[in-house]
């Protein structure tokens, strides 16, 4: 029984090494700013039309939904501020979350995972590098900067997606709908909107450059390591969001 | 075995490095003189790699000690090591080049990196140039790994390890996997490094033609060629034939020993002489 313990908690550890080492040296030198900004764009601007397109349809069927379930108590008009609150708080940081997981985390892990078992971390480390300053801390900085920031995106779209449908197919006036999107929105919800991600983006870089670095057993390693990072961060990311989401949800109350 | 009180460049003390409690070094120990050869012998999996690996501190052993140039490198951490690998230069099995730089970029990259070397920038370039014309490969500058052959990017790995002028050169199975031709033009850029930079060097491969090659053959300057000149005669440094074998150092001696020995493991690896 203790044996079957062993292996979780002993990588568990690992991780936690890891993370206190990456977050670590964002205030140690040197600091390789060209992979910093290399990853932004990866990450970033790489992530960009398939943010946009997931978040336009999500809002899209947000409002669609929405309006059935509204047209029961005659409060179509009310669409805007479910659309907003549904997107801000929970859609937007999750489903942008869940789409840069799929595409980075296992990018981030194949990545690292093949500079692994060519011995090129090694050969970092020999040539005077600390693998963790020049690949992890990076992607940990850029991932925590760009997610927030795709959000934004994914929510804004979301809404433009929502009023698409609001107008032409609920028939609410343009006025009608974005007085409501703005005035659903609270402190409350934007800041757990923004919190999110930005845990989201620690979980899933993190967890990519966790299995990518600890990869063995050549390319079939590599496969491994890939499907491992992002089954964790996808898992990691809803349990995270239900904790975040009860810690905001408590304190709106109060 | 330290000779006297003569300090030596790498040193192991009765090594043990296990993974997942299997040994994969049991207590090894050796020592090697400024400028000397060691060839390194042995079967796949005989700890031949994990051997040069824990003599540049990316392993950990379990036990013992390994002392590089005189100094205890089993307590030290990663940023005391950096110091000490930055005068090691290191050949990994795959040549280990990084697939998203170029190759100016790959052999630049320890003299930019190691904090100790602080070799000015303007220096950089014409040192990348030096050490790719040393390998015969200046032409290629400016392309990726991936672009280049097998050869050439153990030639370009060779390169890399030697460009900061490491006084310890350690080589993971140079030859491995290229065709005889390719074979001979690395082990000649092997000798020649060694008789030009009076480098202590180990070479670790499971080709005995290698270290045949290595102790018999001396670069010469002067034709730009190699020549017969046994290693260890007159005033050249020597060469010593190591033999590894499940994870146990089971040889250590010069060239005649190893060939008049009886063992069948090692015997296996003399007859393959060619």
């Amino acid at each position: 029984m203790l044996d079957l313990l062993k292996e979780p908690v002993l990588a568990a550890q690992e991780f936690f090494v890891l993370t206190g080492r990456a977050f670590r040296n964002l205030f140690r030198r040197p600091h390789y700013w060209d992979d910093v900004a290399l990853q932004m764009d990866s990450i970033g601007v790489g992530s960009l039309p398939l943010v946009i397109l997931v978040g336009a349809f999500a809002g899209a069927v947000m409002a669609l939904q929405m309006s059935r379930a509204l047209a029961q108590y005659g409060q179509v008009g009310k669409t805007g501020t479910l659309v907003s609150l549904t997107l801000t708080r929970e859609l937007g940081p999750v489903l942008t979350s869940l789409m840069v997981a799929g595409r980075n985390s296992s990018g981030i892990a194949s990545e690292l995972g093949s500079m692994k078992v060519t011995e090129q971390i090694d050969a970092m480390r020999a040539l005077g590098t600390d693998p963790i300053q020049k690949l992890v801390t990076p992607r940990l900085l850029s991932t925590s900067f760009m997610l927030p920031l795709l959000t934004i995106i994914a929510d804004f779209v979301g809404m433009v997606g929502g009023f698409i449908i609001a107008q032409f197919y609920l028939g609410l006036s343009a006025r009608q709908y974005w007085t409501s999107v703005w005035k659903a929105l609270e402190w409350n919800d934007v800041a757990q909107g923004l919190l999110k991600p930005l845990v989201f983006a620690v979980v899933i870089s993190l967890i990519g450059c966790f299995y990518g670095l600890r990869t063995t057993g050549g390319t079939q390693g590599v496969g491994r390591a890939t499907t491992q990072a992002v089954v964790s961060a996808t898992v990691l990311i809803f349990i995270l969001d239900l904790l975040i989401t009860k810690v905001f949800v408590s304190q709106g109350a109060s | 075995m330290p000779e006297g009180s003569q300090p030596t460049v790498l040193r192991f003390e009765d090594v043990t490095v296990s993974f997942d409690g299997e040994a994969v070094l049991s207590k090894v120990s050796f020592a090697a003189a400024e400028a000397e050869t060691r060839v390194i012998l042995g079967a796949a999996g005989s700890g031949k790699t994990v051997l040069l690996k824990t003599a540049m501190g990316l392993i950990k052993p379990d036990s013992g000690r390994v002392y590089v140039f005189e100094k205890d490198i089993s307590t030290m951490d990663e940023l005391q090591l950096f110091a000490i690998r930055s005068r090691i230069g290191m050949l990994f099995q795959e040549s280990a080049l990084f697939d998203s730089m170029t190759i100016e970029e790959n052999v630049a990259y320890p003299l930019l990196n190691q904090k100790s070397i602080q070799c000015p920038k303007a220096e950089v370039r014409p040192r990348v140039e030096q050490a790719l014309e040393f390998v015969e490969l200046a032409a290629t500058l400016d392309k990726f790994p991936s672009e280049l052959s097998g050869g050439m990017r153990r030639r370009a790995a060779i390169a890399r390890a030697v460009v900061t002028q490491p006084p310890l050169l350690l080589y993971d199975s140079p030859t491995a996997g290229l065709d005889p031709i390719t074979a001979h033009t690395i082990m000649a850029l092997l000798i020649k490094e060694r008789d030009v930079s009076q480098a202590t060097t180990l070479i670790v491969t499971h080709r005995y033609q290698d270290g045949n090659l290595i102790a018999n053959f001396r670069y010469n300057s002067e034709h730009g060629g190699l020549q017969p000149g046994r290693n260890g005669e007159h005033d050249h440094p020597r060469t010593t034939f190591m033999v590894m074998k499940e994870g146990q150092l089971i040889f250590e001696g010069d060239q005649d020993q190893l060939e008049e020995s009886h063992d069948p493991y090692i015997c296996k690896f003399v007859k393959q002489r060619v």
